[in-house]
């Protein structure tokens, strides 16, 4: 039983110690060997500009939800001029940039896992090594710089879409002041807020590219190590995504 | 010349390689056979650093491997070429581009000077007009022919073959072996190959290493180990039931 305990307690230091080193190296590696600009434009289409459709997507949908809560709930108060701002304040702060993480996380960050985890088992990984270049290079880092860019322009994407959602059904569907409502939010939103939200949606990207790597790069043996890892990948960066925005929350308050 | 002393390796409680001495002679063709699963690929991984040994030492040209920062690893590394019992070509690339990769990162010839590299490799392990296919449109013998002009292209001094015939028909196999042995001729390099194909692995290698329980249990010429009278050797080579190796 105490061994058990032992053994486990010493895997969960091990990994964590290994995930430390990882994101360390691979800003290291940013810094010291950076990428080529042909590997993070391909990169920045595939985490970027391949999310547009989904982030679209997501982001009418969430301020259009929006609209319709926010109206039914500031009508109980008569302050329905204020549904501009709490759509916006809400996206901004807080929807934008998290749920925009947690598309690119199940769209893009399985991917990356899978992609390299495939590499990995594949010896694809191994064959870069032989030919004395550093992995991190061609794999990693492309993939950090790419997500640290794409995440907060996503994220003012899905703002905006957002908003506009929110000015559909709030506007046009149920009366709202439109003249209020774009006021009211011009006078409420500030740079403090806009700024809280790219700094998430910065880390948010950081954190993608960090579990995504890491999972695909340290993925077990054969076809079941892949998938293992790229389940793993979305579940753990989802969770850290939710804690981190926490956090940070407490903290940009 | 490479350097193997006392080399000890496990994974979790099982020894893969239990003080294992050997030495890899300088521009020849050295084979290294064995039952399956006795580590063959282990050994041929710490010949390039991919794995670190538990214990023992690692020698390339005197100088140790073991325990190298990955910086002075790489600059060793910069002597080998390796191709992969897999192959290991990057799926993503055409065959153009997995052979052109080392060049591109490793040396700063010109587009038309890398194109000229690529296509003389390709043309030298019998391959033409394939350039533009991915490697999940070749056949398993076209891939490791891509996987030899792929380590060959640099001109390493050391080539490491880990199983380069496993899996292709007879005569996919002998045009394999001819190839290693008309590029060996060409660039005289130092080839290490990890093989189960017995008896032709004899007629392409000068040495052959018999490994089996973790050591290497005769070190000679292919003639030598042919006619070894050691049981497991010769049980090895005749494909015997019965003998010290059990499989079962």
């Amino acid at each position: 039983m105490v061994q058990a305990v032992g053994h486990t307690t010493i895997g969960v230091v091990r990994d964590l110690g290994r995930a430390g080193w990882f994101l360390l190296y691979s800003f290291y590696m940013i810094v010291r060997h950076p990428p080529s600009l042909l590997h993070i434009l391909k990169q920045l289409r595939f985490i970027g500009t391949k999310s547009l459709f989904v982030i679209v997507l997501t982001a009418a949908f969430t301020g259009m939800v929006l609209g319709l809560q926010g109206y039914y709930t500031l009508s109980k108060f008569g302050s329905e001029g204020m549904l501009g701002t709490a759509v916006a304040l809400s996206l901004i702060r807080e929807l934008g940039p998290v749920l925009a993480a947690l598309m690119v996380t199940g769209r893009a960050g399985s991917a990356i896992t899978a992609e390299i985890g495939i590499m990995r088992i594949t010896e694809q990984i191994d064959a870069l090594e032989t030919m004395a270049l550093d992995p991190f290079k061609y794999l990693v880092t492309p993939k950090f710089i790419a997500a640290m860019i794409s995440l907060p322009l996503l994220c003012a994407i899905f703002d905006v879409i957002g908003i506009y959602g929110g000015w559909l059904v709030g506007v046009k569907l149920l009366g709202v002041n439109p003249g209020a409502y774009f006021y009211e939010m011009e006078k409420a939103v500030v740079w403090r807020d806009v700024y809280s939200g790219f700094l998430k949606s910065f880390s948010f990207g950081v954190i993608i590219a960090w579990i995504g790597c890491y999972k695909g790069y340290y993925a077990g043996h054969g076809a079941e190590g892949v998938s293992k890892a790229t389940t793993e990948s979305v579940v753990l960066t989802s969770v850290i995504i939710l804690v981190w925005d926490y956090f940070l929350t407490s903290v940009l308050l | 010349m490479i350097t193997l002393r006392n080399l000890h390796k496990s994974f979790g409680s099982q020894k893969v390689l239990n003080g294992l001495d050997l030495d890899i002679p300088e521009g020849k063709i050295t084979a290294i056979i064995g039952p399956s699963g006795e580590g063959k690929s282990v050994l041929l991984k710490h010949l390039i650093g991919l794995l670190q040994p538990d214990s023992g030492t690692v020698e390339v040209d005197g100088e140790s491997i073991v325990a190298l920062r990955r910086s002075e690893l790489n600059r060793i590394r910069e002597k080998f070429g390796m191709l992969f019992q897999n192959v290991a070509l990057f799926d993503s690339m055409t065959v153009f581009e997995n052979v052109a990769f080392p060049l591109e990162e490793k040396t700063a010839l010109s587009k038309e000077e890398i194109l000229c590299r690529v296509l003389s490799a390709l043309e030298d392990v019998g391959l033409k007009n394939v350039e533009n296919k991915f490697p999940d449109e070749l056949s398993g013998g076209m891939k490791k022919r891509v996987g030899l002009a792929r380590a060959v292209v640099l001109n390493p001094r050391i080539i490491l073959f880990d199983e380069p015939t496993t899996g292709l028909d007879p005569i996919i196999k002998r045009t394999i072996h001819q190839l290693i042995k008309d590029t060996h001729a060409k660039f005289g390099f130092t080839a290490v190959i990890v093989s189960h194909e017995i008896p032709e692995i004899f007629d392409v290698a000068q040495h052959v290493a018999m490994l089996f329980r973790g050591k290497i249990l005769q070190f000679g010429t292919s003639d030598d180990i042919k006619n070894s009278t050691d049981p497991a050797i010769s049980q090895f080579i005749s494909g015997s039931l019965d003998g010290p190796i059990q499989m079962v």
